[in-house]
């Protein structure tokens, strides 16, 4: 005899303004089998909570509707609070008569008459619920970070901290990441290699962090608490136990063509190379596409200097297989390409760079030595004007359409450093709106412009001409004079937007975690779930997520390193229980659903089966329910209607079904 | 007089973020009183008056830079030759009317020519 409770949630006025919830109350009390229904303000508050329970105790319910908001709300919330009173949580049911009934009708009778059959539908459902149990899956004590930039490597060190054991993969041949490329960082004017290299060798040298650089993730499998991750370690053609990190290899390289990555191509490195001097392991790799020896089978000088042997040309490509309990996306951020932004004649002049170009030139240990020069002529400019905006906050294809957050504050730090260090040069930026909103930043930006004299214009730079004395033409716009000038600069520097690094979008597809249009991981909750994957196990640190500067970023690791340990510190995972089940009666083996499954969660094994007085052996789908994510593919695909999805029968819904068209 | 405009050109203002690119890349701007921006926000503000009196809605060459380089897709050209065609409207300049076309029709003439001139005097 089964005894039903119906609660239908006001939600304050979002559902209370467009359905008569009393009326509501009212029409299911007579429903058969039902022996409770009310109505109440808020029922997944204390109170509303309180009275689900109670009338659970006091009328000795066997399965609960609550009609409230979208079961992604508070489904977990009703189910722990008819746990709390003794029912099994599987006995609830949620009729969505908000975001589904209330809040896209405008009309109070025809939404009542919709929550009404929204309504007993759910408790057709709920007739045939079943009360299940969760099955226990072990946790791997290991969380893998993808990205060795600096919310990679501060995940990892928080991580680590806790005591646990947590692998970083970084593509490139060191850690470090874009931050070791900035000369000083905002808004305190720290060396930005000073303050991350003591974190990058904290990296490396703590007992609970393995390094996998020039390594990139191939291949994820299983689910949270239990990946097992494929990692391709590519061929550096050095053997590293052997290698004392003394270079002489890269000081005899003949091939110099290649453009040097770390220095934005502005100026070459050898084939066999070091990203930086503080490069973390300080061990060199082998560029094949550039190296001499393996184009032409010639040269080989780097192998005959090395005083150990280190050189190994035959090294191949080695795939890792390790197992993890949570993963990290970090794989942060690059700036976007500016070849369709022909009017600022990026491709054309070489006096016209990015910022990232720019921190380069301005870096003691770059291309120019710390010296500001024109790449072109490499003499000493006298005038330079920055722009700000480009690519960022735009609408149309060449550009994104958000604010790419760091560029204000980078800007107005490239133009204090410059006043401070070469007082004759004249500093011009262009502007559409100076954003500064952190700690200390806008008095960061007024220093430049009171202390420093930096010439902060508001309007934008129309075109830049390559003039025929070697400087450059810029024309721009002053709105608040109302003028059009005509600036003979030296050098054009530009605040180019930034973007997700082109290794996202393959990782997201990977690890199944969800991403926007424009390549950042998408969080689990814009603001109160900021640094989790929708997909369980999954997290996300740095700019992979997001535009932000420095301290966010370290700030987000941080936290997304607390919710790993959160996860692994736990001695079991409680998996969701309404997977799909094959009814070994009925299940001919016949594998159509292990082939549309799309988790692989889908095994066959021989069984033996009483089948109608008849003992038989068979082939029958088994189905892991860890894995299982209930999509319910194999349920519509099983020809014998075998596979049935627990909490989703095919007789739940056709009782919902039945229930409406009545 | 603003609805009209907004009708006739298609443009909606609000998109600008002020940013002036259009005024920065104006090849016409010495001889323009009011700049492409300026078109831009006080049509906004329905201050259309000193528009239409003025002069610049002359000098605009329609190069089309402005559209080509705004970053939000706001299409100044079109409102100032909006403003053109309200001007050419209230001038009773109505000397096309459609029953006259079939007297006239030459069949050298561009369709380009028809349509722009249907634009500018019907009504």
């Amino acid at each position: 005899m089964q005894k039903i409770g119906v609660f239908v949630c006001w939600c304050g006025s979002n559902i209370a303004a467009t359905v008569d919830v009393s009326k509501v109350a009212g029409a299911v009390r007579e429903e058969p089998d039902v022996v409770f229904a009310s109505d109440y303000s808020y029922m997944c508050s204390e109170a509303g909570q309180l009275m689900i329970q109670n009338a659970i105790k006091e009328k000795g319910l066997t399965g609960i509707v609550v009609c409230s908001c979208s079961p992604r709300m508070h489904e977990a919330t009703f189910r722990k609070a008819a746990q709390a009173a003794g029912l099994n949580p599987y006995m609830v049911e949620i009729a969505n008569i908000r975001e589904q009934c209330s809040w896209i009708h405008k009309d109070k009778e025809e939404g009542t008459k919709k929550a009404i059959l929204l309504a007993k539908a759910a408790i057709a459902k709920v007739r045939f619920n079943e009360p299940l149990t969760s099955g226990e899956t072990p946790v791997t004590k290991r969380a893998l970070v993808i990205g060795g930039g600096i919310a990679g490597i501060q995940t990892a060190l928080d991580i680590a901290d806790a005591g646990f054991e947590v692998d970083i993969v970084e593509k490139s041949p060191t850690i470090g990441g874009k931050m070791a490329q900035l000369d000083k960082t905002f808004p305190t004017l720290d060396c930005a290699a000073c303050i991350l290299t003591p974190k990058m060798v904290d990296a490396a040298a703590h007992e609970k962090i393995r390094l996998f650089t020039y390594s990139e993730v191939e291949k994820v499998k299983g689910f949270v608490g239990n990946f097992t991750v494929d990692i391709r370690k590519k061929a550096r053609s050095i053997l590293e136990e052997k290698c004392t990190g003394c270079g002489a290899c890269t000081e005899k390289c003949p091939s110099k063509k290649t453009g040097n990555e770390f220095n934005e191509r502005l100026d070459n490195r050898t084939a066999i190379y070091i990203p930086f001097a503080q490069a973390i392991p300080n061990i060199p790799s082998i560029d094949r596409e550039a190296c001499i020896h393996f184009k032409t089978g010639k040269c080989g000088i780097c192998q005959k200097t090395c005083g150990v042997g280190a050189i190994d040309f035959d090294q191949q490509d080695e795939m890792i297989t390790r197992k993890y309990g949570a993963i990290v996306a970090a794989t942060g951020f690059q700036p976007i390409s500016l070849e369709r932004f022909d009017e600022f004649q990026y491709s054309k002049s070489p006096d016209v760079i990015t910022s990232l170009e720019l921190e380069r030139l301005m870096n003691a240990a770059g291309p120019t030595k710390g010296e500001l020069i024109k790449p072109s002529n490499r003499k000493h400019p006298s005038d330079m004007v920055f722009v700000q905006c480009v690519g960022s906050r735009g609408e149309s294809c060449r550009e994104k359409s958000y604010c790419s957050k760091i560029c204000c504050m980078y800007t107005a730090k490239h133009a204090m450093m410059i006043r401070d260090k070469y007082p004759d040069i004249n500093v011009h930026v262009f502007y559409i709106d100076v954003r500064t909103p952190g700690k200390n930043f806008d008095e960061f930006y007024r220093r430049a412009v009171e202390d420093y004299g930096v010439d902060y214009r508001k309007g934008m730079v129309g075109k830049v001409m390559e003039q025929k004395d070697g400087k450059l033409l810029v024309q721009a716009s002053d709105l608040l004079t109302g003028e059009q000038l005509l600036l003979h600069t030296d050098m054009v520097v530009l605040a180019t937007a930034i973007e997700p690094d082109k290794s996202a979008r393959p990782l997201a597809t990977m690890l199944t975690a969800s991403m926007d249009t424009n390549d950042f991981f998408t969080e689990a909750h814009p603001k109160l779930r900021p640094v989790e994957s929708p997909t369980a196990g999954i997290f996300l640190s740095g700019t992979c997520q997001g535009p932000k500067d420095i301290p966010e970023t370290v700030a987000q690791a941080g936290a997304a390193a607390a919710k790993v340990i959160g996860l692994l510190s736990r001695k079991k995972l409680l998996n969701n229980p309404q997977v799909a089940k094959a009814e070994e009666r009925l299940c001919s083996g016949c594998s159509g659903c292990s082939k549309v499954c799309p988790y692989g969660a889908i095994d066959y094994e021989v069984r033996e089966i009483w089948d109608h007085g008849v003992r038989k052996t068979r082939r029958i789908a088994v189905v892991n329910e860890a894995v299982c994510q209930g999509c319910g593919a194999c349920t519509v695909t099983c020809p014998s209607g075998a596979m049935d999805l627990r909490g989703f029968t095919a007789k739940q819904i056709m009782a919902e079904v039945d229930a409406i068209c009545r | 007089m603003r609805e009209e405009i907004l009708w006739i050109s298609g443009v909606n203002p609000l998109k600008c973020m002020k940013c002036g690119k259009c005024t920065a890349s104006c090849p016409a701007f010495e001889k323009m009183e009011y700049h492409p921006h300026q078109f831009v926000e006080m049509v906004q503000n329905n201050h259309i008056t000193p528009l239409l009196e003025s002069e610049s809605q002359y000098y605009c060459m329609s190069c089309l830079v402005c559209e080509e380089r705004c970053p939000r897709g706001v299409k100044p050209q079109k409102l100032i030759e909006a403003v053109q065609v309200l001007k050419l409207r209230a001038s009773e300049g109505n000397r096309l009317k459609p029953q006259d076309v079939a007297n006239r029709l030459d069949p050298s003439l561009p369709q380009q020519a028809l349509m722009a001139a249907f634009r500018k005097y019907s009504r």
